[in-house]
């Protein structure tokens, strides 16, 4: 006993693994709560909730080991035990055949991050005999670590969904109940950004060509994410999508803080990964504000297809105010945090392109480029998600109501943490100051920083304090003249209903026309013919391109192939005999051969 | 604050000049200077009428699209002098900051559940993306040439001696003048000529704001000429004493008005579906800036 109190004692914590640990903290402890209220509606099969609280239990201390554990053998044990947790997790409705595969595809793709970074430590051991993390750094010196780092970033990408390994959150997310896709978009997801940072912390390598390929790499996820995202329908898949757009802005501030690092430039370094892990953070708090608040607006409801709701400010106005936040935030707008850890990403990316190398400049402009398109496209987004669903009338008859007060307040509480970073964004960054210093380069230059992110806050507060005052004007103003109420104006027509509303299909259609070489859309269609038509429809439906050409083709090409060989397997005894001395002859002749 | 109080004076006058030169070149009698002031304040003392349908966000999104202008205006600096708002990357602040009355205004729109005001969000919301480029990468180049990251010290390297820096101030000139026109809903992009419920963007996003809320917007969007004009102004007064600096900023923001007025007179609106092209080509302009400075400064290869 003793001796496990004294190995406790000397777990070693660093600022990285105790501001990761923070993270997860928050959002299991709101998720938690959150899903209590989420379960009242499922409480008719007791065993199965207990196995799905066990589980998430289980799921948070494996997080927790994750961050403290020094040795990689550990690490792949508690990354299993987490793998197979949230799996559980996942499929908790699993009569659903969809559940069942959706999470079945989560389990695969969970299992070739495993196999990448079993490969990964397994090269770093092979090498210098060790397992433990501190044998990385002397790896390194011995040999070119890129292989390795390269093979343990594709697991951890597996798992944080970079692009072209993201095709399992937009399956996984909409199966698994709505504080489940939060506490996944939020922070499960973050497990793989973690041991990115972490493997940064230990490797050194060329830090200028790997933070290249991640700045590139997120930049695609990042714009890919949003783009696919804009298309959806269904809300949680919306919001999957958007999660790996997100993931591309944290990125995006590994890849410019790996620059930072590898060419020795202090502030690009520190502001590229204090923007990587303030994003961590926010996206976290609003992702997971997001994913309760469509629990809340699917158990209201009943359907998570925007096309059928709307209005539901009126039924659900808590729930709509806090979507409304987490959507400002999620837009990177100011005054809430989502533009804090953008404005940092922001200053590093123009302070990297006045770097006068030739060729740096032209990555720079473009890597502004895509934050700019990530932004634009954001708001696009979500002006649809929250337009669609909280304004206008409803679409189709609904009895919505408020969710109790279990469902809202943890997400209030969460909402005020976003808040207070956009405005005081200083603290925070101060806050992650121990987390920064565990990077190359990155601590000295972290109190400059927070000077300019101290009238980033001020700004913020006082655009806030403005519309309030303006809006208060703007009521007293009213409350003396005369203020009636009428249908919304119809150009003339007044038998509007509710059906001939702006759709989200038709709200994004220019720009789905623009896209449409990048978006994927299937389109089937019946087009009336003759005088009298008897029937027509028209049906559109998008897909990810990526994952159809990247994945399922030659997944398919794969099974064409394997299946020319199925004669083999025909069911008779004789043949397997046949089989089996086939083999040893072989192997005889082999063994003889070369001797 | 010299800035925020020149930017409020012309804010007053802007549109009236514009309306101004519409009549003359058109050869009509036309309204006063005044009279688009004269309308917010006819809009200020009437009374409102709100659609059933709407809510809180309705009511709100006027006020906080404001806002974001006046606060976006507080960024603007004069010259050498900083505005009210000023720090390393308040340009990226200021875009993010209109951004903001953006999401509402298309929110707002989207409250009232009408058809037309959902048309008008959606391309609102298509067309300000495509727009924001434009901005970031003319910044971009200014940032690039004088190797600052804020309004104020940008604008206070730009040396109007050197041929390099004319270049690229015209050329973000031109770039501010076509995004205040995008921004604005103006005349190659739309037509606020017509009746409103054939404007196809901004105008038709308003339908719905009555009273004080219309009264607000229309003085948001009064504001929003005179910053896009005092951005431009700011781009050839950095390096003159402010007793000159204050009639040339008056001077470009008149002509700033006067060639809006003339390119309404004398343009026609273009179809609906050749906007994003039209309003793409300016990023990509910027983005030849950008090349341009890369290339004079030595970056490029």
């Amino acid at each position: 006993m003793k001796a496990i109190l004294s190995s406790l004692s000397s777990i070693p914590l660093n600022g990285l693994s105790l501001w990761f640990m923070a993270i997860f903290t928050i959002v299991f402890a709101c998720g938690a709560i959150y899903g209590t209220g989420y379960m009242k509606h499922y409480s008719g099969r007791p065993l199965r909730n207990t196995l799905h609280w066990i589980s998430y239990a289980v799921a948070y201390v494996s997080m927790m080991l994750l961050c403290v554990v020094e040795n990689s053998i550990a690490f792949l044990v508690s990354w299993e035990i987490m793998a197979l947790s949230s799996f559980f997790l996942v499929i908790y409705e699993s009569e659903k055949p969809e559940t069942i595969k959706a999470g079945i595809n989560f389990f695969i793709q969970s299992h070739i991050s495993v196999v990448l970074l079993t490969a990964g430590f397994m090269m770093i051991a092979a090498k210098t005999g060790s397992y433990s993390f501190s044998a990385i750094p002397r790896y390194c010196a011995g040999s070119n670590g890129m292989a390795a780092f390269m093979l343990l970033f594709a697991g951890f990408a597996v798992k944080a969904g970079f692009v072209p390994f993201h095709t399992w959150l937009p399956y996984a997310h909409p199966a698994a109940p709505a504080h489940i896709s939060g506490v996944m978009s939020g922070v499960i997801i973050k497990i793989g950004i973690f041991g990115i940072l972490r493997m940064i912390t230990l490797f050194s390598i060329d830090f200028v060509a790997a933070g290249a390929v991640i700045l590139a790499v997120s930049a695609i996820s990042g714009l890919y994410g949003v783009m696919m995202a804009i298309l959806q329908h269904n809300l949680k898949k919306l919001l999957a999508y958007h999660s790996i757009e997100n993931i591309g802005i944290i990125g995006m501030g590994i890849g410019l803080g790996c620059i930072g690092a590898g060419n020795g430039n202090a502030a690009l370094a520190s502001l590229g990964f204090a923007g990587a892990l303030l994003h961590t953070l926010n996206h976290a708090l609003f992702k997971s504000v997001l994913f309760f608040c469509s629990g809340n607006v699917y158990h209201g409801t009943h359907t998570l297809d925007i096309e059928r709701l709307g209005g539901l400010a009126k039924k659900m106005p808590w729930t709509a105010a806090l979507f409304l936040t987490a959507s400002i935030a999620i837009c990177g707008l100011p005054p809430m945090n989502g533009f804090i850890s953008e404005f940092l990403i922001y200053s590093g990316l123009f302070g990297w392109m006045q770097g006068a190398e030739p060729g740096v400049t032209t990555g720079a402009v473009f890597s502004i480029l895509a934050l700019v398109m990530i932004g634009g496209l954001a708001i696009l987004c979500f002006t649809k998600a929250f337009g669609i669903i909280f304004l206008g009338s409803p679409r189709t008859e609904t009895e919505a109501h408020e969710m109790e007060p279990c469902r809202i307040i943890p997400l209030a509480a969460e909402a005020l943490i976003m808040l207070s970073i956009g405005i005081f964004p200083s603290f925070y960054a101060r806050l992650a100051g121990s987390a920064l210093a565990c990077f190359p380069y990155a601590g000295s230059s972290a109190l400059a920083m927070t000077a300019d992110l101290g009238h980033v806050g001020f700004a913020g507060l006082i655009l806030l304090l403005l519309a309030g005052l303006i809006y208060t004007a703007k009521s007293r103003h009213n409350t003396r003249r005369q203020v009636s109420e009428g249908p919304t104006w119809g150009c003339g027509y007044t038998e509007g209903t509710p059906r001939i509303q702006y759709t989200a299909t038709s709200f994004v259609k220019t720009y789905v026309q623009l896209f449409s070489f990048i978006l994927g859309t299937r389109k089937e269609q019946e087009i009336p013919t003759e005088i009298f038509p008897a029937s027509g429809h028209f049906e559109s439906e998008s897909y990810d391109k990526l994952e159809s050409n990247l994945i399922d083709k030659p997944l398919d090409a794969y099974r064409r192939f394997t299946d020319r060989f199925s004669f083999l397997q025909n069911g008779k005894m004789q043949f397997y005999v046949l089989y089996g001395i086939i083999f040893i002859v072989f192997t005889l002749i082999i063994s003889i051969i070369f001797r | 604050m010299t800035s925020l109080i020149l930017i409020l004076i012309s804010a007053l006058f802007f549109n009236g000049i514009i309306g101004r030169v519409k009549s003359i070149s058109a050869g009509r009698k036309g309204p006063g200077i005044m009279q688009p002031i004269k309308d917010v304040i006819r809009l200020f003392r009437k009374g409102s009428v709100y659609s059933e349908t709407t809510g809180p966000v309705f009511k709100t999104a006027p006020a906080v699209y404001l806002a974001s202008v006046i606060i976006a205006c507080l960024c603007v600096p004069f010259g050498n002098q900083a505005g009210l708002i000023s720090f390393s990357g308040d340009f990226v602040f200021f875009a993010y900051a209109l951004a903001l009355g953006k999401f509402f205004c298309i929110i707002g729109a989207l409250d009232t559940g009408s058809s037309f005001e959902g048309m008008g969000a959606s391309r609102e919301a298509t067309y300000s993306m495509l727009a924001e480029p434009a901005f970031f990468l003319i910044m971009g180049s200014l940032a690039l040439m004088t190797g600052h990251s804020s309004f104020q010290s940008i604008f206070a390297d730009l040396h109007p001696s050197s041929p390099m820096s004319w270049a690229l101030a015209c050329i973000a000139a031109f770039i501010f003048l076509v995004l205040a026109m995008v921004e604005n809903s103006r005349m190659p992009v739309d037509d606020p000529k017509t009746h409103l419920e054939l404007t196809m963007i901004h105008e038709v996003m308003v339908l719905d704001n009555s009273g004080i809320d219309l009264g607000l917007i229309f003085v948001t969007g009064y504001l929003k000429f005179a910053m896009y004009a005092a951005l431009i102004a700011n781009l050839f007064i950095g390096s003159i004493p402010v007793g000159y600096g204050i009639p040339v900023f008056l001077a470009v923001q008149v002509l700033c008005a006067v060639i809006i007025g003339l390119n309404e007179s004398f343009s026609a609106r273009f179809r609906m579906n050749h906007n994003p092209q039209f309003i793409f080509t300016l990023a990509c302009i910027a983005l030849l800036a950008v090349f341009g400075v890369m290339l004079m400064s030595g970056q490029l290869v």
